[in-house]
């Protein structure tokens, strides 16, 4: 219990960076993820081509091996960013081939006839996409986005190990200054416990706000 | 609208977004197509320039992979790699397979706790159990690692199982139970069987997660594939090759992965062609269950 109280500043500064890390990769992902599968479904063969590698090769990366690459190769381009960034830069390109993949097969659950009876009212096609096609397939895609961005939460863990400011490299600090590791552990598996119960909350309400009726 | 129309072989399955194009959107389209092909060849080409232009591709960055020396320790990285990866299976699948049996168990106290096991050991980030048995418990980097990822994907796996079993065909479990067989004898005998070929796609996807995973191994100084081209990356003599060790690391790694996910793939494809499976309907793999700490 001690170590929590007494070491509350450096849980606190832990615990914002897993969340500054989580928000920015997911909207970074989110971003990412949307342009992706807009390629992926898009009538271009050359862009639905980029989506697929984009995809295929991302989600078969491990993350470990990407965050080695964009932390320690893209430096010797002569790009030098904030460890913090490129965490972001390695996290939320990784979740954006899961996103990517879960926002198409949303796209893909709209019923064909959807988009043909908006057509054939005369809607445009920014038209057919954004009052007939998008808001249905938001709905659908509620809770798995939730769980990919639970996932992203808890992978952050890994920018803690390449030196980035987060919950769990507070583990380092405290083992030195000599605290129960034990204990340690357990308080940063509350943060974990903290942020992913949040994020699986907000998606839940969503979800009953906005969510399909089953 | 029927099957019949005709499509370009290679579009994309009709979804709500487009029509079947006409002539002039064919033609459209394949501006659009021409003018993104130039732009991601530009993209790739000045990739290929920055590495050339940061002296990427020098002979003294190049010439340790020729050494025997170096490729035995990448290959012993290699074969460390698939060393945790084997253990980590087969643990994670007798973890899942046991905890499932928690589960679906008719006593109480065993359902309760295999309950609480799965959710709290899905719910944890793997490299937090990873850090936790390596500095805590103080193990050897080798168990450490197999043991964190036995932990959570025997736990996914053995979301999995329960899932599989409870999605066969009621009238089998039924039927069974008629003729006689106590339960031990349903499970294993009627349910098990159809629910595994069900399940097999979506336990193959979850192993991938395990061999991506067993890179964290990396993290806890297992000298493992990506700890061996670290090795050879900070090495003075070879000024420093970092980006040759990606390019040779990357295609490995993300080569082996996607073996095991297409063999997921073809396992589904051929699983959904066979009579037997029919009276298991056993989804695709639940969205997110690829990432690593994925639900």
């Amino acid at each position: 219990m001690d170590v929590l109280t007494e070491n509350f500043s450096l849980y606190g500064k832990g615990f914002l960076g897993t969340v500054q890390l989580t928000v920015y990769a997911s909207l970074l992902a989110l971003a990412l993820g949307f342009l992706m599968a807009s390629f992926r479904v898009a009538p271009v063969g050359a862009l639905r081509v980029l989506g697929t590698v984009w995809v295929t090769v991302l989600r078969n990366t491990p993350l470990t091996l990407l965050f080695f690459a964009v932390l320690l190769g893209l430096p010797r381009f002569g790009l030098v960013l904030p460890f913090q960034v490129f965490a972001v830069i390695a996290l939320g390109c990784y979740t954006s081939a899961f996103i990517c993949e879960v926002l198409r097969s949303g796209i893909n659950t709209v019923p064909t006839g959807q988009g043909e009876a908006a057509r054939s009212l005369g809607m445009s096609f920014g038209r057919t996409l954004a009052a007939v096609v998008l808001p249905q397939a938001f709905r659908s895609v509620i809770p798995p986005v939730g769980s990919t961005l639970i996932a992203l939460a808890k992978n952050s863990a890994i920018a803690g190990a390449f030196s980035v400011t987060e919950l769990l490299g507070t583990y380092k600090t405290l083992n030195e200054l000599g605290y129960s590791i034990i204990w340690s552990f357990i308080w940063i598996a509350v943060g974990y416990l903290i942020i992913t119960l949040t994020i699986s909350a907000l998606f839940t309400v969503m979800e009953k706000r906005w969510g399909v009726a089953r | 609208m029927t099957k019949t129309r005709t499509r370009a072989p290679s579009a994309p399955e009709a979804t709500a977004l487009y029509d079947i194009p006409g002539p002039v959107a064919r033609r459209r389209h394949r501006l659009y197509g021409i003018a993104a092909t130039v732009l991601i060849a530009a993209l790739l080409g000045w990739i290929v320039f920055l590495l050339f232009d940061t002296d990427q591709f020098t002979a003294q960055k190049w010439t340790p992979f020729e050494y025997k020396g170096i490729q035995e320790l990448l290959l012993r990285g290699l074969g460390n790699t698939l060393k945790a990866f084997a253990y980590a299976a087969v643990l994670s699948l007798a973890l899942g397979a046991v905890l499932a049996v928690g589960r679906l168990s008719e006593h109480r106290v065993l359902r309760w706790l295999s309950t609480v096991l799965v959710e709290f050991f899905r719910a944890m980030p793997v490299l937090v159990m990873i850090f936790f048995i390596f500095v805590a418990l103080k193990v050897q980097p080798l168990p450490a690692l197999v043991a964190g990822l036995t932990l959570y994907n025997g736990s996914v796996l053995a979301e999995v199982f329960r899932t599989g079993i409870n999605s066969v065909d009621r009238g089998q479990r039924e039927a069974a139970y008629a003729l006689g067989m106590r339960k031990t004898q349903v499970t294993t005998f009627v349910l098990a069987p159809q629910a595994i070929r069900a399940m097999l796609p979506t336990i193959i996807s979850q192993l991938v997660v395990a061999l991506k995973d067993t890179s964290l191994g990396y993290l806890i100084t297992y000298e493992e594939f990506l700890h061996a081209g670290k090795l050879i990356a900070s090495n003075l003599d070879y000024d420093l090759p970092f980006i040759p060790v990606v390019m040779v690391i990357s295609p490995i790694y993300i080569g082996l992965c996607m073996l095991l996910s297409w063999f997921a793939t073809w396992v589904a494809k051929r699983e959904r062609r066979n009579l037997k499976t029919r009276a298991a309907g056993v989804g695709p793999a639940e969205p997110g269950t690829l990432l690593p700490g994925g639900q």
